[in-house]
């Protein structure tokens, strides 16, 4: 059945309540508002003002005593509304829940589900646009989730709120209205690997998330032109998934790296990095990467479009390595 | 309060200051490295507060928690085995003395980021709410974190949803080397917990009676469910903030006058004049107590070191590392 994005994460949201009285989801305007982009919407008047919780301001607060009540037995889903306000929480995540498992001795763990929504896109400017999911992926003790597919959006945060380790969610701001198709189970799911969303065999394009329907777009173009490319789905950004990425280079003998995130010391860094170390040998061109201009985000349409990989700027990047 | 439990309060701030004491030696020695931090001086707070702990109730401290782990029913053994990094120690070596943790015994560390366990706390003691068990949490930390913003969104909250968690607050009037006065516009913590609609009450944290006395009142009025309590204990520490600490920032004349106060000596001999204690028994406390030191430093020396091989384990929980809520 076809539903958004949006109605993928309730439909998720709702279900994990539903199954286990444990989860509750806590955040700024979840409740009463709706949720600030309307994927709770509904969600209050079901489960009531204790597990659809309103909290203040207070990213850092209520991050911390989303890590408290994973440790004294509860589920909790911490929404923080833009993965820029997750900066005000970024010393109780980076800090504490990444840490507290190893510190322990590994007698504690924290079985915390933090979403945020991610990206640009919406002329919304600097504040409001980061991509730093890569970022995070830098640390060692959190699981970092981003669906680019309704299907993800649907299945992935089951798995997370199962998972005994925090685990980060992003969703990207531009895909809360997209439509597709979404199995009605979750038989066979898994959040954990990346996915060949189309095969083919002279380039592989790596993508996830935001940057993941124009990069299917891309390759459907350069399809036509008769270039067979390949697009794989990271989904997980940690742990990354090595042997997919190899496997799609080893293949294809040309990589693209198709990241939201700015270039220097990036996660399509790492993945560069990651092939020259594992595949250096199968490769027939040097990896190229395709991600955010190193500004901070402007607010006109005309630059932000320019500032972020578009699918023309992915067609021309490949037509050009495979010239 | 009996003559036996005052008696016992003697006793729990004898063992803490004892262990610190070693700790120190030890330290000299090059046995333990890293950060030590020592409670010298601030016995009697969580003497008095622990006495009202209970075996399900949750405790969260700072980087100068030994003595709460102790009070908490760690093992010294395990506490010093820990100091000494070694696999027996209660993180296994892999907290030190900053991250002394227990699952068993529901001590959630040792958070040594000013203020990071105050949310903590109160995530707790929502959790204990959420699924209606008789649990208070009972958190600890120093003035310095009431600067941090993040003890202002915690008490709100905490506040806000009436929840079973007392708050500690140690003020040893230094912030490492920054004194209070010189770094808060509002110098009453109790006064910024009102703030926040939550009952407060000064203690005097130089003596143990006082800080006993009033932690249970706290108890009391936060197990009827009125929500937070917040206990501001005016204290000392005796010692540098750290071993690194050179003491550039008070005058040794201040730190003499407060040891005039020391909370050992003045209950010690309180309990002595009025008969309630004999020089004997105190002796006895101080014999038992030095052979659980002496026996605690043994067991840590003679611990294991985790093999190097075993680094990795314990990032992700779930593959080979045991526990999970």
């Amino acid at each position: 059945m076809k539903r958004t994005y949006r109605e993928a994460l309730r439909e998720a949201i709702d279900e994990a309540m539903q199954k286990d009285e444990r989860v509750f989801l806590m955040g700024e305007d979840v409740g009463a508002y709706g949720g600030t982009y309307a994927v709770s919407k509904g969600l209050l008047a079901k489960y009531g003002p204790e597990r659809i919780r309103d909290t203040p301001l207070s990213e850092l607060g209520f991050t911390g005593i989303g890590i408290g009540a994973a440790l004294g037995g509860l589920r909790p889903i911490v929404e923080i509304m833009t993965v820029n306000f997750s900066l005000l929480a970024l010393d109780q995540i980076v800090n504490s829940a990444a840490v507290l498992h190893h510190m322990s001795g590994g007698q504690f763990n924290v079985p915390l589900v933090i979403r945020m929504t991610t990206g640009g896109g919406r002329q919304l400017a600097a504040q409001h646009s980061n991509a730093l999911e890569g970022w995070y992926a830098h640390i060692p003790g959190l699981k970092i989730l981003t669906p680019g597919t309704v299907e993800d959006a649907r299945y992935m945060l089951a798995q997370a709120l199962e998972d005994p380790n925090p685990v980060l969610l992003f969703e990207h701001a531009m895909l809360l209205n997209s439509e597709q198709d979404c199995p009605e189970t979750a038989e066979g799911f898994d959040a954990w690997h990346a996915r060949i969303r189309k095969p083919g065999t002279r380039l592989s394009l790596i993508a996830y998330g935001g940057m993941l329907p124009r990069t299917l777009e891309a390759a459907e173009t350069l399809k036509g032109d008769g270039l067979d490319v390949e697009v794989l789905d990271l989904r997980c950004l940690r742990p990354l998934d090595d042997a997919a990425i190899i496997a799609s280079v080893r293949k294809t003998h040309r990589a693209l790296i198709v990241d939201e995130g700015w270039k220097s010391g990036s996660l399509s860094a790492e993945i560069c990095a990651r092939i020259v170390e594992q595949a250096f040998y199968d490769l027939d061109a040097p990896v190229q990467r395709l991600c955010r201009r190193e500004v901070p985000m402007p607010y006109a349409k005309h630059l932000e479009d320019a500032a972020i990989p578009q699918a023309a700027d992915i067609v021309a990047k490949a037509k050009e390595m495979l010239r | 309060m009996d003559k036996a439990w005052r008696g016992f309060l003697l006793k729990t701030m004898l063992r803490i200051r004892r262990m610190e004491e070693l700790c120190a030696e030890l330290y000299t020695q090059e046995k333990i490295r890293g950060f030590l931090h020592l409670y010298i001086g601030e016995e009697a707070v969580a003497s008095g507060v622990m006495a009202h702990v209970r075996r399900q109730d949750s405790v969260i401290a700072t980087y100068r928690e030994h003595g709460h782990a102790l009070l908490k029913g760690i093992p010294a053994s395990a506490i010093m085995a820990e100091m000494f990094g070694r696999l027996d120690g209660c993180s296994r070596g892999r907290g030190g003395s900053m991250h002394l943790f227990s699952r068993e015994h529901r001590f959630f560390g040792g958070n040594a980021i000013v203020g990071g366990g105050i949310p903590q706390a109160v995530g707790l003691a929502l959790a204990a709410k959420q699924l209606g068990e008789d649990r208070l949490t009972f958190c600890f930390f120093g003035e310095g974190a009431v600067a941090e913003g993040v003890f202002h969104e915690s008490a709100n909250l905490a506040a806000l949803w009436r929840l079973p968690v007392v708050f500690c607050c140690e003020n040893n009037r230094y912030a490492m080397g920054t004194a209070l006065e010189r770094s808060e516009s509002q110098t009453s913590m109790a006064a910024k917990a009102r703030a926040y609609a939550i009952d407060a009450l000064e203690v005097d944290g130089m003596d143990g009676l006082d800080c006993y006395d009033k932690s249970g009142h706290a108890v009391e009025s936060v197990r009827s469910g009125a929500g937070p309590f917040f206990l501001e204990f005016n204290t000392y520490r005796f010692r540098p903030h750290s071993m690194f600490d050179p003491e550039l920032y008070r005058g040794k004349a201040e730190v003499d006058a407060w040891k005039k106060h020391c909370p050992i000596a003045t209950l010690k001999a309180r309990l002595l004049t009025e008969g309630a204690l004999t020089e004997a028994q105190v002796a006895q406390y101080a014999a038992d107590i030095e052979q659980e030191m002496q026996s605690a430093v043994a067991f840590a020396q003679a611990s294991p070191w985790e093999p190097a091989a075993d680094l990795e384990r314990f990032v992700y929980a779930g593959r080979d590392s045991g526990g999970s809520a």
